[in-house]
């Protein structure tokens, strides 16, 4: 904005009448009173949670005020930080979801290199599927999978059904498309001056990649890390559909199969489990929410 | 040979060559797979061409998973855009400071994993202890039974879509009414346009590129929905509340009947197949204009 147009916003400002100024108060207002009843309609699950997960089963069913712990306990999560098959379920999650995390940065970051500065035979159409893949969801694809893995079973006597692992060869498919999509927007807005000023100086193409790319295109790689870390971990299908004994589960197929038991509900320790679950990536989000929504806008901007 | 690997192409193929392999090999081939597998019979031993298709049409469940499919993606996108929308409005009204705390609020569902958040509306739904129930009695009216009745089922995962799905709108559409320069709303003051008007003649049609896109993409995930139908309903009350992706998931592991689950799944592919056209005129529209 130029100072001129500058003075003119301020006068203009100046001058508005007063009945102005009152609308505004108004539509300030209305908008205070339908951000307060969005957020407790946003907020009231995951409140709900942490009131539920400090009560004892005693409390629950008495069928008292649900809204309000009369005698808070912290029995739920002792109880359930110290089962080793939450443990198993926790470390199963975390272990996937950081190899993914990993796999999905060293494939796609190169990628997203070669699609957006090299340009090869077909490298536009490429960058271009790869989004679209990223449209095919896993509710169409975990059937085939399922029976790809028993042939392969056949086939090479590995037995990929019912292992933790197999999620690591999984998920990836649904991590790097976007992940890639990302990190081609980013690496577009480097400008070419930086990388050919590089190569001129007889840098190589992977110098050229992690020596000025990876560091200037930071922000997205944290976006895209974010990403992929909270898909790998809410991920629910595959897990639900690869992996049953409990050993093998992640947490929210083990949550979802192994605390609710017949018709005997402990919800307590449900909620526990649940809050707990979503800890990881709320916690993320409380301190990279900057980074967090960068990614999640980046899809539709840049596409 | 030693020139051809110092070539540029040669590199750049290199380091694309992984996601290639990656995708060709887990999303590709699997997706033409299973229209392999669908056309083959239960025991996957001999192939019946498109009679497994013939079956599915003269199921009435599986008619009644197509109605149920198509009400709760467009009821759902249309509820999450609409909410979108008006939250956006009202976060960008607030001054500027304050924003950050309020989307930092209202984004919460989008974050917490579905399955997990989806827990929670179980529970507050349930049968004997549900909250909701507890605050209606108070109030003096009769407790709903919420998952049990077919029509308070479907708007119960209706329900439970829209809250996980309407910040990601939300987020969206204030990142698009950010662009739209303020001196358009100013100009539109001064030649005495009311809010609707400039709602109508000013936001929309700025926002146009936006919101289709944002409805698209959320029509296409919903669609393919598959955690908060399972945690919450699982598809009962008898059947009424399966969409396509826990149904093919009943018949095709649940039932051990793979090719008819792949054909179930394959009827998500039409959806598919619309958007990705939009997206890629879209995309191929911009590439015009740089």
């Amino acid at each position: 904005m130029t100072a001129a147009a500058q003075r003119s916003a301020t006068v203009l400002r100046a001058a508005r009448p007063a009945s102005m100024r009152r609308d505004r108060r108004r539509a300030l207002f209305w908008s205070y009173v339908f951000l307060i009843i969005f957020v407790i309609f946003f907020l009231t699950p995951p409140i709900y949670m942490l009131i539920t997960s400090l009560k004892t089963s005693a409390e629950i069913s008495a069928a008292t005020n649900p809204w309000w712990v009369f005698a808070p306990t912290l029995q739920n999560y002792i109880e359930l930080l110290t089962s080793p098959v939450y443990l198993t379920f926790f470390r199963n999650s975390a272990v996937v979801s950081v190899l993914v995390v990993v796999i999905s940065m060293l494939v796609s970051i190169p990628a997203a290199f070669s699609l957006s500065r090299m340009r090869f035979w077909g490298s536009t159409t490429l960058a271009t599927g790869v989004f679209l893949t990223y449209l095919i969801p896993d509710t169409l694809l975990f059937i085939p999978l399922f029976k790809i893995f028993a042939f392969l079973h056949d086939l090479t006597g590995i037995e990929f059904i019912n292992h933790w692992w197999v999620l690591i060869i999984i998920y990836p498919t649904l991590t790097i498309p976007f992940c890639t999509w990302i990190m081609i927007g980013y690496f577009s807005s480097i400008p070419k001056e930086l990388d050919e000023a590089a190569l001129m100086d007889g840098a190589g193409y992977m110098q050229t990649l992690i020596m000025i790319f990876i560091p200037v295109a930071l922000p997205g790689i944290i976006a895209a890390t974010i990403f992929a870390f909270t898909v790998s971990w809410a991920q629910f299908l595959y897990p639900l559909a690869f992996t049953t004994s409990a050993d093998q589960l992640v947490l929210p197929v083990g949550i979802v199969t192994t605390l609710i038991k017949g018709d005997v509900f402990n919800w307590g320790q449900i909620m526990t489990g649940a809050l707990l679950g979503a800890a990881p990536p709320l916690v993320i989000y409380a301190f990279l929410m900057d980074y967090y929504i960068a990614g999640l806008t980046a899809g539709a901007t840049k596409g | 040979m030693k020139k051809l690997l110092r070539r540029k192409s040669t590199i750049a193929f290199a380091m694309a060559l992984p996601l290639l392999v990656i995708i060709a090999s887990l999303v590709i081939y699997p997706a033409f797979y299973s229209i392999y597998l669908a056309t083959l019979n239960k025991s996957m031993e001999h192939f019946v061409g498109l009679g497994n298709f013939g079956f599915l049409f003269t199921r009435e469940t599986f008619w009644m998973v197509v109605k149920q499919s198509v009400i709760f993606a467009v009821s759902a996108v249309f509820f999450k855009a609409l909410i979108g929308f008006f939250v956006a409005h009202f976060v960008h009204n607030v001054p500027t400071k304050g924003q950050r705390k309020w989307r930092g609020m209202l984004l919460v569902p989008w974050v917490i994993p579905p399955a997990m958040s989806t827990l929670a509306w179980l529970w507050l739904f349930d049968p004997s202890y549900s909250a909701f129930n507890w605050i209606f009695e108070g109030i003096g009216l009769h407790g709903v039974n919420w998952l049990g009745e077919p029509y308070w089922a479907r708007f119960a995962v209706i329900l439970v879509n829209v809250w996980f799905g309407a910040p990601f709108f939300m987020i969206m559409y204030l990142a698009a009414l950010k662009s739209v320069p303020e001196q358009l709303y100013e100009a539109a003051s001064i030649d005495g346009a009311n809010w609707w008007q400039k709602l109508w003649f000013i936001t929309l049609p700025m926002m146009r590129n936006i919101i289709a896109i944002t409805a698209l993409f959320s029509l296409i995930v919903t669609f393919a929905n598959f955690d908060i139908v399972r945690v919450l309903t699982n598809g009962g009350p008898v059947d009424q509340t399966h969409v396509f992706a826990t149904w093919a998931f009943r018949v095709g592991i649940e039932s051990n009947d793979i090719p008819l689950g792949a054909c179930v799944s394959l009827f998500m592919f039409p959806i598919l197949a619309i958007a990705a056209i939009f997206i890629l005129r879209d995309i191929s529209r911009r590439g015009n204009e740089a």
